[in-house]
This record gives structure tokens, sequence and C-alpha cells, in this order.
């Protein structure tokens, strides 16, 4: 079953179609990685399957549920209510940019969701952020603010604080592309981990060595349409003429 | 006149003063954050008289207003309000056009919060409500707080254009003492007794600030 189906998804901004009739799936455990050019709607992509875009046309699935679709009529439909928040529950998502939040210590940007969202116990929620913490590495940091830390412990403290939420998808939005090279490492290594998880993962990410080793599949988009797809030697010795433009470049 | 009792009719005034205050401030500030949600509304109409009215009350001096407030009743309705409308009249007018001030100043604060922490507020679950409450609106009062001080300092200092409706709070006194006595000693004080109660509540908004300094 797969647990993410997108289904000839379509998105403009104004006269821009950045999506131009997009599908992909994801099953359980599965790492799909998306990489591609600046501009190629990756990242669109992403801000669809998380809803925080909605589609033009096409379908989104959840659990083998349509979550949202556009309908004949070309009327948007999205769930509300109850359903939004059980289909939210399904996926979490990190930020390029980790939008922790500043006034909360990291703990409580780990604990708040669970306890005040999800109504979870509190011993409970705590007991497993500090497991969490423990897995990124930053079991001495639970009392820090956001400000205190370096990037990296940022985005591992906005891996942790999605992990809390139990989900089955988790969206990674180019995690390392605000760090230096030095900080990439760490957290890196750190979503390297999660594939012990057996959580499925969509990571759209420029860096091409990662998603090479960690990927079930990858995705090359290329001006809002998949150009490239499969398993990752596959698609990395394609001759695909845009790609070895876009591979070749990154080599020198 | 003794200059005790001269400080003991300043210091009943200034009681009066600092009444006008802290009412204005009790009603200006969560009003203000309603009207700053008007003026942020996708509804035309309603942002549309949001802005009027904060344009009006921004746009003419706040001693019209309170005579305005104090006399209109009579003027446009004939109606004769008790003795108490005077202090009533206060507090609504002062009220009124605080509220105005501050609306624009959460509204600063609030337009000036990234997306992303509604984004993140969003994939973690959190509902509008609370995203406002828990998320965004503590950050918000940390932004807005040096440009509150500035409104609060003012405010305490306008509260002398109560004089302009009669009302006996310090200002007042002050005058009809300088003017029995021809002295302009209670000008002074008058001064001195503003300055302190400013520097006190400037020494409070500072620690207030202080204590939200533990993040950036």
């Amino acid at each position: 079953m797969p647990l993410l189906e997108m289904k000839h998804i379509r998105k403009r901004f104004d006269e821009n179609e950045v999506i131009r009739d997009i599908s992909l799936r994801v099953d359980k455990g599965e790492i799909l990685s998306i990489i591609g050019p600046s501009g190629s709607g990756k990242s669109t992509m992403l801000r669809c399957a998380t809803m925080l875009e909605t589609i033009d046309s096409g379908e989104i699935w959840y659990m083998d549920e349509r979550a949202a679709y556009v309908d004949a009529k070309g009327s948007k439909v999205y769930p509300r209510g109850e359903e939004q928040k059980k289909v939210r529950s399904y996926f979490g998502l990190v930020f390029q940019n980790f939008n922790l939040f500043p006034h909360y210590s990291v703990m409580k940007n780990i604990t708040d969701p669970p306890i005040h969202n999800q109504k979870r116990q509190k011993a409970e929620v705590y007991e497993e952020a500090r497991m969490l913490l423990k897995k990124m590495g930053l079991e001495d940091k639970e009392n820090a603010y956001p400000c205190q830390l370096s990037g990296g412990q940022c985005q591992r403290v906005a891996i942790a604080r999605a992990l809390a939420l139990n989900p089955q998808i988790l969206f990674f939005d180019e995690p390392t592309s605000a760090l230096d090279p030095e900080l990439t490492g760490e957290v890196l290594k750190v979503i390297r981990s999660l594939a012990d998880l057996h959580i499925a993962m969509v990571i759209v990410t420029h860096e091409m060595n990662f998603a090479r080793e960690i990927s079930d599949h990858i995705i090359f988009m290329d001006q809002g349409v998949v150009a490239v797809e499969g398993k990752p030697e596959d698609v990395f010795n394609a001759e695909h003429a845009r790609m070895r433009a876009f591979l070749g470049k990154l080599e020198h | 006149m003794s200059f005790q009792v001269m400080m003991h009719e300043l210091g009943e005034g200034m009681l009066k003063s600092m009444g006008i205050f802290s009412l204005t401030l009790l009603f200006a500030l969560p009003l203000g954050l309603l009207v700053s949600f008007g003026r942020m509304s996708k509804n035309r109409l309603l942002k549309g008289v949001v802005w009027t009215y904060i344009s009006i009350m921004r746009g003419t001096p706040l001693m019209l207003q309170l005579l305005a407030v104090y006399f209109g009743p009579f003027y446009l309705a004939g109606l004769k309000l008790g003795s108490n409308w005077r202090f009533t009249a206060i507090i609504l007018a002062f009220s009124v056009n605080y509220a105005a001030y501050f609306a624009e100043i959460y509204r600063s604060g609030i337009e000036s919060m990234p997306p992303g922490q509604y984004e993140a507020a969003q994939l973690l679950g959190y509902t509008k409500v609370s995203t406002f409450m828990r998320i965004i609106f503590p950050q918000v009062i940390k932004r807005i707080l040096p440009a509150v001080t500035n409104e609060v300092i003012t405010l305490i200092k306008d509260t002398s254009l109560a004089f302009s409706l009669a009302y006996a709070e310090m200002f007042t006194i002050a005058k009809q003492i300088a003017a029995k006595e021809t002295s302009f000693m209670p000008f002074l004080a008058a001064a001195v007794f503003y300055y302190v109660f400013n520097a006190l509540i400037a020494f409070l908004m500072e620690r207030i600030e202080k204590a939200m300094a533990y993040y950036t």
C-alpha cells in the first residue's frame, strides 16, 4: 500500500506553470530523493504534498485515501476539521531554514506539539523527546534556546520536533542548504540514521552523493516535469542531456 | 497656601491622572489588538471602516476628540448625561484614541513575523487560534515592546489634556493653584510628579524588555 500518491499534479503561480503533470508514489519505509536545478519545482512539489500550497489539478492520496483533489469543475477540495487533522498527522516537514520557535527552549519546541495538539501524556512525551535528542546527539541541549545553537544543531532539533509527532512520512525541503559544509555533514549523518527507523522520507536535496547513497528511488526534475526517475544507479547513469549537464556542473 | 497643602492637592490630582492612565491602558491595549485584526481583515468593508477610524484618530487632536466625546451626545442628540459622564467621556476618548495607535503597533509586529513560523505551526498541528496565542503573539509582544513603551510614556503626559474638560487631574489642579497664588511653583512640582511617574514606568518597561531578552 502506498503511503503517499500524487497523481497528475499541476501548479502554477500566475503565468508561470511550475509543476506540469507530475505523479509520484512513496511506499512504507521508502526513501525518495528529488533532485534537479533550482526553479525546477522540487520545493513546490513538497509544499503541495504537505498542503502548504494548493494544487491546481490532480489528486493527493495518503494511506490509500484521497486527501485532496481538484474536481471536474476545477474546484479545489481539501480536507477540513477532523479529517484535516488526521491527514496532517501522517506527515512532517523539515524546512530549509528550520523554523524553530525562538521563544521556546529546545525541549519545549519538541514537546509542545505532541502535548498540546495530540493531547499526549506529558511524562511519556518528555521521555520520548529525550530519546530523540540523544539520537540527534543533543542530549545536553534540552534547556538551550534556538538562538544559542549552530545551524546544524537547529536543524537536528527541527528533525526531532517533526519525529516527535510520529509521522508516517517525513519530508525534507533542502535540509542542508542553509548550512556550511561542516554542519551539512552532521545533519546528513542524522538523516542517514533515520533510515533504520523505517520511516518513509522524501528528500529535496542538492547533495548528490547523499541522495545516491541513501535513496531507494530518485526523481530528477527539470522545468516542472520529471525528466528522469528510477533507482539511484540508473538515474545517475542515465543518458539524459539536461541531467548530464546538471551533474557535470556539480562536479566542477 | 503652604507647600505641604499644595503637594497634597497635587498628589490627589496625580492619583486621578494615574486613574486615567491605567484605565486607558486597560481598555486600549486589548481593543487595539481587535482593531489591528480589523485592519488586517480580508473583508474589505471592515478593513475600510477600521482604516477610516484609525485615520481620524491619528489625524485630529486628542483634545478635540475629548471635547467631541464629552459634548457630542448633547449637541447631536440632546442627551443630558449625568455628572459621571465627564470621567466616562475622558476614558472613552483616551481608550478609543490610544487603541488606534496600539492597533498600528500590533499590526507592524504581526506583519513582521516570518511566514515560516505559521507554516511550521500548521505542519505541527497547531490550530489557527493556538498558532496565534502560543507561537505568534508572544513573539509579537517582544518585537513591539519598545514602540509600546513610547506610547505609554506619551500617554502619561497626555493625561493632562483632561484639563480641557475641567477634570481635576494633576495638571488642572496645578493650573488652578498657580493662578490663585500667582506662583510658578505648582507647575514645577507638577513637572517633577510627571517626570518621576514616567521614570518609574520607563524602568518597569525596561525590566519587561530584559525579561524577554532570553531569546533573539
